[in-house]
């Protein structure tokens, strides 16, 4: 853990030097003032808004997987973002001109009611079909995605798409991240509350035998994943397969006992994250990668290996 | 020949009305087809315009036709090869991959290089390169006999993520003064195709048809699956490599004809499938070309000169398609 935490330290550290515009810290504590501007007004919103994307999304990721008691899905690709982001298109379209918290609300309505249809449909499935779920979320996530975009297309809103569809922090400067610092709450809820989301993993009969309020929990749970995804989508923009690879991570080195997975998935999410970042910015510098399509070559390189892997061990 | 008296004896006594009806049906849709065709060279021309309007439609209606014949015939090859009739190459994401490779040349070769090259000798070249790739590929993926289908349809649509990532990846990585040279284009656009490659796309597809139509016994035995393949005298893997190559060059073709259409094969031929239950190969062949044509023609001249929805047929394909494939998995779950 100390290990953990002292690669984000130095990671963070790097995220703050490396950009475009020349900044040093000599320089912010000579009392230079463009310096410090750049520092207080780009890269620490920027670093901050990373690690609290990364922690809460691994969080979510590890949520959702208890709720849905499958290793294999994820809130970024079983159609919670997605309805996040057609929430936000309603929201921009009918109401243009509310505060972005109200948006912001209206997309987490969304992302609920994703979720809600989403945790139906895994009810008609048979349980013995692990690899059902998530095909049935990634299928819902494109029919969601299509209807927006065949909303977005319909009312000139296709770049408000590519905003939520591909993942940035480019645009992050103090002043348009500080929502997200209600995912950093969030996460803590899920902390808090790890020990009766490890009982819901182990499924409804357990959890109601060991005197859980089973519907209450799971609506718990429910609302945190879906107003963290719905809050980084609004803004940053979908983060995809860090819900799903982090917890596989960290399950294969601490188990599934959540009270002890929180704190590592929180760092390992965060800590992926500004890796990805560090290396788009670095990548192809002045220019950016931005980081959703980084993730998505990583992310699904490494679900193929989880997927393909589980073959040959043969177990299920 | 001795394969038509097994057929027949393979057929029951009243095997005859079936086969009528089928034959009906397939009738139907050619001349639904016609209409289509029919509607969409002549819907909402203003009148003294013929001159300019006709010869600017027909190119583009033949552009739509090779690309539903294309997309049609890809995916019942690929259903036939795989024994599924869920995955299909453009959910696999294989025209990520055309894109993808077309992406990487820029990036390998320069975009100058890549301008400087006669369009239809990279289009050939291409081509090519993809059609190994893709077979390369599905066999890879597809020598295993014992793997479950939902993680084949799985990998699939994550092999499709990952190179639709690969292929923004590099073109982001390309010079953006390049990256004009690659369109990576989200989905596709029927209403304006690369006409440029119109030639060379109608001899390719003219070249499959007929060494299809002889092969066609063949992929009904190649359904049967491996072993009773083999068993029947199939020459298994040289159909096997003849079937993944095919599709390689007619992904190739869609792909750079409209852009990547992922769910429209999906629909066409399972519409086929309940036009035609339990048909061969051939006849559920021209049926799946026939329904394309229908909804592909028919939905464009719909939609651009009825409805006024420039662009969003392919999204509206898209999201049918998509509810098909989820009810699909639903009612194979249930099963």
């Amino acid at each position: 853990m100390g290990l953990a935490l002292t690669s984000i330290l130095v990671m963070a550290l790097l995220s703050l030097t490396i950009g475009v515009a020349d900044m040093s810290f000599g320089a912010v504590l000579q009392g230079q003032v463009d310096d410090a501007l750049i520092l207080l007004a780009s890269r620490v919103p920027r670093t901050m808004a990373l690690i609290l994307t990364g922690a809460s999304m691994a969080i979510a990721g590890l949520i959702f997987q208890m709720l849905t008691r499958n290793k294999f899905v994820e809130p970024a690709t079983a159609g919670t973002a997605e309805s996040a982001g057609l929430g936000l298109l309603v929201a921009v379209f009918f109401l243009p001109t509310v505060p972005m918290l109200a948006k912001m609300l209206l997309a987490s309505g969304f992302a609920i009611a994703g979720t809600v249809l989403f945790l139906r449909l895994l009810d008609r499935l048979p349980r013995h079909q692990p690899l059902l779920v998530p095909l049935v979320g990634l299928m819902l996530g494109g029919v969601i995605g299509a209807v927006a975009t065949f909303f977005a297309y319909q009312t000139d809103l296709l770049q408000y798409l590519g905003i939520w569809t591909t993942g940035e922090f480019s645009g992050v400067l103090r002043g348009r991240y500080e929502l997200l610092w209600i995912t950093g709450g969030l996460a803590l809820i899920g902390y808090l509350y790890a020990d009766r989301f490890s009982i819901i993993g182990m499924g409804s009969d357990v959890a109601i035998t060991l005197g859980l309020n089973h519907r209450g929990v799971m609506w718990l749970g429910l609302l945190v994943v879906s107003v963290i995804t719905a809050v980084v989508v609004v803004t940053v923009g979908s983060i995809p397969f860090l819900g799903l690879i982090v917890p596989n991570i960290v399950s294969r080195m601490v188990g599934d006992n959540l009270r002890a997975a929180v704190p590592w998935a929180a760092s390992l999410g965060a800590g992926l994250l500004l890796f990805c970042d560090i290396l788009g910015r670095v990548l192809r510098a002045p220019y950016e990668v931005p980081i959703g399509t980084i993730l998505g070559v990583l992310g699904s390189a490494v679900f193929l290996m989880l997927l393909l892997g589980r073959q040959s061990h043969a177990v299920r | 020949m001795p394969s038509d008296r097994f057929a027949q004896m393979a057929l029951p006594q009243t095997g005859q009305a079936p086969l009528d009806r089928a034959r009906a049906r397939v009738l139907i849709l050619g001349a639904l087809s016609l209409v289509a065709l029919g509607l969409f060279l002549t819907l909402g021309v203003p009148g003294g315009a013929w001159g300019f309007a006709l010869p600017f439609r027909a190119g583009k209606l033949v552009a739509l036709v090779l690309v539903a014949y294309a997309i049609a015939t890809s995916t019942q090859l690929f259903h036939a090869a795989t024994r599924n009739q869920i995955l299909t190459p453009a959910i696999m994401g294989f025209d990520a991959l055309y894109l993808m490779l077309q992406a990487g040349s820029v990036f390998f070769i320069g975009a100058m290089a890549t301008q400087d090259l006669d369009p239809i000798l990279k289009f050939s070249l291409e081509v090519i390169v993809m059609m190994v790739f893709s077979t390369g590929l599905f066999l890879w993926l597809f020598s295993t006999q014992a793997r479950d289908l939902y993680l084949l349809v799985l990998v699939g649509i994550i092999f499709g993520t990952l190179f639709r990532s690969l292929s923004s990846f590099i073109s982001r990585m390309i010079d953006p003064n390049d990256f004009v040279v690659v369109q990576g284009a989200t989905f596709a656009q029927f209403n304006t195709v690369n006409i440029d490659l119109l030639w060379i796309s109608l001899v390719l597809c003219a070249f499959t048809v007929p060494v299809l139509w002889l092969l066609r016994h063949q992929f009904d035995v190649l359904a049967l699956g491996r072993d009773t393949a083999i068993n029947l005298g199939l020459p298994y893997r040289r159909v096997m490599l003849i079937t993944f190559a095919t599709v390689g060059l007619l992904v190739s073709v869609s792909t750079a004809l409209v852009g990547p259409v992922t769910f429209f094969g999906l629909l066409v031929t399972h519409l086929a499938y309940r036009l035609l239950p339990g048909a061969r190969f051939g006849p559920t062949w021209i049926a799946a070309s026939l329904v394309a044509v229908i909804t592909l023609v028919g939905g464009q001249a719909v939609f651009e000169h009825v409805l006024g929805f420039k662009g969003t047929l392919s999204v509206v394909i898209d999201l049918l398609g998509g509810l098909v494939f989820l009810t699909l998995l639903l009612k194979g779950a249930q099963r």
